[in-house]
């Protein structure tokens, strides 16, 4: 009888009964053309609570990965689920959205709304919840959303920049709002495509720390890439390796070695 | 440096023989108009005296205190259909810029019949569309205002567009990866993001919706116009100089205010 709401449940409902794995791909493939494909058979599995680095040269599918996840790229080949729910051509909609709504994704660039306040910027993570037209603004937004928002940013050390327009911060300031934008919804899955890439070493240090802590404090399944080699075994329990768009090692941090991470680097 | 042996590249090479035909061709066209249509020089000659005649009679404008109040009771209404015009249009230019908009609209692919018809009220002029107005729903101010609606939604449709397919992808992609929808995107990625440039627009608009209401009374719909057609038609010249010279005033602090304002946002 309440069939008809199956694909309108909250996300915490669907969550309850996701069964482990959180993220399985199975011979996922990716091809923008006959000659372009960047992702050729790749075997991927990710339990709740792990932190993935993933790594690989330019070119290697890293962010192509990424983006097919949460079905920003739709995948041309294989089985793809996350949260259980099937991403790919053959998931509804409403099946994608509810995947991305569990989902924070932090881009390298930071990609937030320039000319806005750091607390809308942030706040704009809630879109996509009921009565999302509110996050356009934060004047217009609920007052749990912005009390959302303020722990958000005071997580990330940057509660008194509230009010600040987004371009007005540093680099390093701009990537921490992006991260509190991707943790506001309190999402199951923190996705992060080369955060430190922009940034200087300090900055980007700070931003690798900030992201282990929070992942590390609210249970948040982390999958990043980097290219830089401390960055990936210092943060993470696992490192998956990209080459030629196949996996081409996926072992826990202790067994990664130097020659491991030149090698993934070479040719 | 000759002697290196690197041969010089043709003085026009990249100017194809189709190019030089193309350009003499467009010469050809424009010279054979000019013989038919522009002015000769014995036509110019003997048009200044009926000129200077002409400027006699309308000096000194009138300025009898009456008439003054009559013309400034239309420059109010000539003003209010502009800015209700151009509000309107502008409003309703937003929604159907973002259906028309390719990559933005929620139409897909139909994008392009949305933008179809933003070209249509466009490439139609106002004075046409004041005149079907004037057909439809009768002489006066509320036929002059539903044609700057028409008009700043062709204007304004085609460059809130244009301003909506240009903005910064990266933030859409990035609220898009949190699941918000197209209308969520629009609010909150790509209408801040051209904010500046949708103003100006909205400003050029308003100054050209002025222009053109001070026109679309000569067909009858509302304004100052009316007023102008009147006086040229009883040969009330010195009326008309007047005329002339508040439309000249209202546009130029028109064009005065939207350019602070347009440098006040940049």
């Amino acid at each position: 009888m309440l069939d008809h709401l199956t694909d309108i449940r909250p996300a915490e409902a669907t969550a309850r009964d996701v069964p482990e794995p959180l993220i399985e791909a199975r011979g996922l493939c990716k091809a923008y053309s006959r000659r372009a494909v960047v992702l050729d058979g790749v075997d991927l599995r990710i339990e709740a609570g792990e932190r993935v680095a993933l790594i690989g040269s330019n070119g290697s599918g890293k962010s192509t990965l990424l983006k097919c996840l949460i079905g920003l790229h739709p995948i041309t080949g294989g089985e793809l689920t996350c949260f259980g729910e099937p991403v790919g051509p053959q998931a509804s909609r409403a099946q994608r959205l509810r995947t991305r709504r569990q989902t924070g994704f932090v881009f390298q660039k930071h990609c937030l709304v320039r000319r806005r306040s750091v607390l809308s910027n942030v706040i704009h993570g809630l879109f996509g919840e009921a009565g999302s037209w509110r996050a356009f603004c934060h004047s217009l937004a609920p007052e749990d959303w912005r009390g959302r928002a303020m722990e958000a940013l005071d997580a990330v050390n940057l509660a008194d920049k509230a009010m600040l327009r987004a371009d007005t911060l540093s680099g390093g300031q701009q990537q921490r709002v992006a991260v509190a934008r991707a943790l506001v919804r309190r999402p199951r899955l923190l996705i992060a495509d080369e955060p430190a890439a922009s940034l200087d070493p300090v900055s980007g240090r700070n931003v690798m720390e900030l992201f282990s802590t929070l992942c590390r404090e609210h249970d948040i399944t982390l999958l990043y890439t980097s290219h830089d080699m401390a960055h990936a075994t210092a943060y993470a329990d696992r490192v998956v390796a990209l080459k030629g768009g196949r996996v081409h090692f996926d072992r826990p941090v202790a067994k990664v070695s130097r020659a491991n991470l030149h090698d993934v680097f070479d040719g | 440096m000759a002697e290196r042996g690197f041969p010089q590249p043709g003085r026009f090479e990249g100017f194809s023989a189709l190019n030089f035909a193309l350009l003499v061709a467009l010469g050809a066209v424009i010279l054979a108009s000019m013989g038919k249509v522009a002015p000769s020089p014995q036509q110019l000659a003997e048009g200044v005296p009926g000129m200077a005649s002409l400027v006699g009679r309308m000096l000194p404008p009138n300025t009898e205190p009456a008439f003054l109040a009559r013309i400034g009771m239309r420059i109010l209404e000539t003003f209010q259909i502009a800015l209700v015009g151009a509000a309107i249009g502008i409003v309703l230019s937003l929604p159907i810029a973002w259906c028309a908009a390719r990559g933005v609209s929620p139409f897909g692919r139909g994008s392009f019949l949305v933008k179809a018809f933003v070209s249509f009220l466009r490439t139609v002029p106002d004075l046409v569309w004041a005149l079907l107005f004037v057909a439809s729903i009768g002489l006066g101010a509320v036929a002059g205002t539903m044609t700057i609606v028409v008009d700043t939604i062709g204007f304004c449709g085609r460059f809130f567009a244009e301003a909506m397919e240009d903005a910064e992808k990266e933030p859409q992609e990035a609220l898009s990866a949190i699941g918000a929808g197209k209308g969520s995107i629009l609010v909150g990625a790509i209408l801040p993001d051209i904010m500046p440039s949708l103003i100006n627009s909205s400003l050029f608009a308003l100054e050209k919706a002025v222009r053109s209401s001070v026109v679309l009374g000569l067909v009858g719909a509302g304004g100052i116009g009316q007023e102008l057609k009147v006086a040229f038609d009883l040969f009330q010249y010195r009326n008309a100089s007047m005329i002339i010279l508040a439309i000249f005033l209202i546009v130029l602090v028109m064009e005065i205010c939207t350019d602070k304002l347009r440098a006040r946002i940049q």
